[in-house]
């Protein structure tokens, strides 16, 4: 066991802490401090410098013109980016498809694909979920049925993030609805967003956020080209996606900055004479999520270290998902609860894109109760944490 | 001991129930005599004991409606009509004013005495100077009631002269419905209801407590039955969710909890009316249940709907952040839980 890190490694995250602090503009780091909605051109701009830089896929091989950081750096990058304020770095085309094409996809589609998803030419959103298939998502009726060199695709796509800025989707079809089980029968489809047939609506969600869309696909027309793998066997491909899904998934950067905020904002408060940081109980339950995520960093580690020595990360990754979502969405609680009296007026303005009104109360006080609602998604996408507990069950436990 | 509802009261309840479900608006809430509920006969009402409060909150919960009841009927018209104050309680009994109290500050949290607004003599009146933070329900109010310090130190309650300079109010919606205002007074003239108020306040915070934890109460179990529902009818796997156990016992335990909010409140209502440290003891006992009990319950309905449980679209949201809600006024559970063991100190002092 040895726990200190590597000079190089060492030397990395300074170099990442220097960058976050040069080429940060205050301005976005702002908005993510306060809780305010990121629109297309935040993620746009975030992306711009981090490739500038050459750290825009991390997670990528050199040979595809990433990074390729091992396991270590990416957690220091986490952690740096998060600490300094950064917006997240957009999952879809990085961390989802990107993966998925470099193992599955035809060299035409590496080809044309991967490049334009690095200089972000295309906006990427995940096409999984339907209406009636959300944990149960092999039960994807949303179908593909060969016409010449055409697939024609008609169904419904649900919960989709940010949708309404993508101009591609990748999508679980079914493409042979007779198929024996419901896992077989599947294929692995991107679909252009402007195909004609495709029609995207905004979801609000109850902390008046609009950040996930439902779409609908009526005979929209898609060169077969645009599959990826082979027909029939995209279950496969989802399964891929799903693991790489879930790294990174312990959410330790979001978890350490969301940590930090809080004991800001306990600082901050008043309460009696003194303040907030200073309430006992208030103080323990602060010390009771920290326990937590300092076990859970380790736990994390562990993990990642393993999968870094060669090891695929395995369903110790829905032990992940369970612990660190629990922590998150422990510390949104806190800072709910630390804004007090000033949780309560709702300031849509506030908290919008371009909104300039000043705060009622603190300024900590617009996000404090829409983000603990907003964080309850985190327990339920990606597979919730009852399936991840139906995986740890079988898979860790045997039962 | 008899947990059967009394007569007249098992009518109210009911029929506040159905009016409620017919989307019933406020004036149709007045009408049914439901802010008369909540007085005394002596002022005009026909009720005001814990067990009217604890109804009417209840069936206001269940239907997740948003009204004036608890700022104008029980918190700041109950003063009025602690003060005595005949004319503006009939008003508000008739659905023809509405009550605000302005009495918490900035940064004072849920402190029971903030005031570092200060009341000065002005002529034979009074003027007020200070400022009020989250005055719920301040915006519709015509009767603004204020609490501050007065010039030997106790705390003063006026009635504000809402027309006269020196007031200004900034509006805000509030998380699950109503509005309030911050609220800023530069020597705003005002009348004295009462000179030494703070146990008259206290009281009636009681109430309001009372009232806030019965409105949870129904809310709660407007939640548990839309998510016992959504459990019966969404399908995965080939089965309603509901057929698989890890859902079951979650159901089950919010059952047990919320059974345990009723009692809460039960006891609460009882003992309303009882001496300073037993009525406050069951205060900060229903709201520390209350407080745990409502996250559970918004934080696992959610989880057990899935996506859905977190679109605006859909009947969960809305209750879910009206009864978390809960928990950002007359204090939270951390403070009603070093309140109730400071309180449990002072019975052991005083117990024979
Ligand atoms: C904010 C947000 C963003 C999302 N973004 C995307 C996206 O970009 N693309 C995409 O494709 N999808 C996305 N999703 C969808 C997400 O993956 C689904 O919400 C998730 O799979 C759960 O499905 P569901 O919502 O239909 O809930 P359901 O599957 O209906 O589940 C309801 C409840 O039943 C429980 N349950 C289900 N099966 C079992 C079982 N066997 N045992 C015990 N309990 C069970 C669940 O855990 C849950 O508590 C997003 C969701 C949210 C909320």
């Amino acid at each position: 066991m040895d726990l200190t890190l590597s000079p190089d490694v060492i030397a990395f995250r300074d170099d990442v802490r220097d960058f976050m602090r040069a080429e940060l503009p205050l301005r976005m780091t702002e908005k993510v401090r306060l809780g305010r909605q990121l629109v297309k051109e935040d993620y746009l701009e975030w992306h711009a410098l981090l490739r500038q830089r050459g750290w825009l896929a991390g997670n990528w091989p050199r040979a595809h013109g990433g990074a390729e950081w091992s396991a270590v750096q990416r957690h220091l990058f986490d952690i740096e980016a998060t600490a300094a304020n950064a917006p997240r770095i957009l999952p879809f085309g990085l961390v989802m498809l990107g993966p998925v094409l470099m193992a599955f996809g035809s060299e035409a589609q590496q080809k044309t694909c991967l490049p334009r998803i690095l200089a972000d030419d295309d906006w990427w959103c995940q096409g999984y979920s339907e209406p009636g298939a959300g944990s149960d998502l092999a039960s994807l009726r949303t179908t593909a049925l060969r016409e010449g060199d055409h697939y024609i695709v008609n169904g419904q796509k649900t919960w989709t993030t940010l949708g309404h800025y993508a101009n591609r989707m990748f999508c679980l079809v079914r493409t042979d609805p007779q198929a024996p089980k419901k896992q077989a029968g599947i294929s692995f489809l991107l679909i252009d967003m402007d195909s004609d047939g495709v029609e995207v609506r905004p979801i609000r969600l109850i902390d008046g956020s609009a950040e996930v869309n439902e779409v609908f696909l009526r005979d929209v027309r898609v060169p077969v080209e645009n599959l990826v793998g082979t027909e029939n066997d995209g279950w496969t491909i989802a399964k891929y996606l799903l693991t790489h899904e879930r790294t990174g998934i312990a959410g330790v950067g979001f978890a350490r900055a969301g940590l930090a905020a809080l004991k800001r904002i306990a600082a901050q408060e008043r309460d009696g004479a003194g303040s907030l940081a200073e309430n006992a109980l208030f103080a323990a339950r602060i010390a009771r999520v920290e326990i937590a995520l300092m076990a859970m960093e380790t736990t994390n580690l562990r993990v990642v270290a393993a999968a870094a020595a060669g090891q695929a990360p395995g369903p110790e990754s829905s032990m992940l998902k369970v612990k660190g979502t629990q922590i998150r969405q422990e510390i949104t609680d806190l800072i709910r609860r630390a804004a007090g009296p000033y949780a309560l007026p709702f300031q849509a303005d506030a908290l919008a894109p371009a909104g300039n009104t000043a705060p009622i109360g603190p300024e900590y006080a617009p996000a404090a109760a829409p983000q603990y609602f907003n964080n309850r998604k985190l327990s339920i996408y990606g597979g919730s944490n009852e399936i991840q507990r139906g995986i740890i069950s079988k898979a860790m436990l045997g039962l | 001991m008899d947990f059967t509802l009394t007569e007249t009261r098992a009518m109210l309840s009911d029929s506040l129930r159905r009016t409620l479900q017919r989307g019933a608006d406020w004036a149709a809430l007045v009408d049914l005599g439901a802010p008369a509920a909540l007085f005394s006969e002596e002022m005009g009402g026909f009720g005001g004991a814990g067990f009217d409060i604890a109804l009417v909150f209840e069936e206001l919960g269940r239907a997740c409606a948003v009204t004036p009841m608890l700022d104008s009927c029980v918190l700041a018209g109950g003063l009025l009509a602690d003060c005595g104050e005949e004319a503006p309680v009939a008003a508000i009994i008739a659905g023809e004013a509405q009550a605000a109290l302005a009495h918490w500050e900035p940064g004072s949290r849920y402190a029971p005495d903030p005031l570092m607004t200060v009341a000065q003599p002005m002529g034979q009146g009074w003027q007020i100077t200070g400022h009020k933070a989250v005055v719920v329900n301040a915006p519709e109010a015509g009767l603004i009631l204020c609490s501050a310090r007065m010039p030997e130190g106790a705390a003063g309650l006026f009635l504000l002269d809402r027309d006269a300079g020196g007031l200004d109010l900034r509006d805000t919606p509030l998380m699950g419905g109503g509005t309030a205002a911050e609220i800023d007074l530069r020597a705003v003239p005002a009348r004295l209801l009462h000179a030494d108020a703070s146990s008259l306040i206290e009281a009636r915070i009681a109430r309001a407590a009372l009232a806030q934890c019965a409105e949870a109460l129904g809310l709660m179990q407007a939640i548990r039955d839309l998510t016992l529902d959504y459990l019966r009818t969404r399908t995965q796997f080939g089965r309603p969710i509901g057929q698989f156990q890890a859902l079951q016992h979650r159901m089950a335990d919010m059952l047990i909890e919320v059974e345990q909010v009723r009692s809460a409140v039960i006891n609460l209502a009882g003992q309303i009316d009882s001496d300073r440290v037993t009525r406050e003891r069951h205060v900060s006992a229903a709201k520390v249940l209350t407080g745990e009990v409502a996250r559970l319950v918004c934080e696992e309905s959610i989880q057990m709907h899935g996506g859905i449980g977190l679109t605006e679209e859909y009947a969960l949201g809305q209750r879910a952040i009206r009864l978390s809600m809960c928990d950002h006024r007359f204090g939270d559970i951390d403070h009603h839980l070093a309140r109730f063991t400071e309180l449990g100190r002072l019975t052991a002092e005083t117990a024979p």
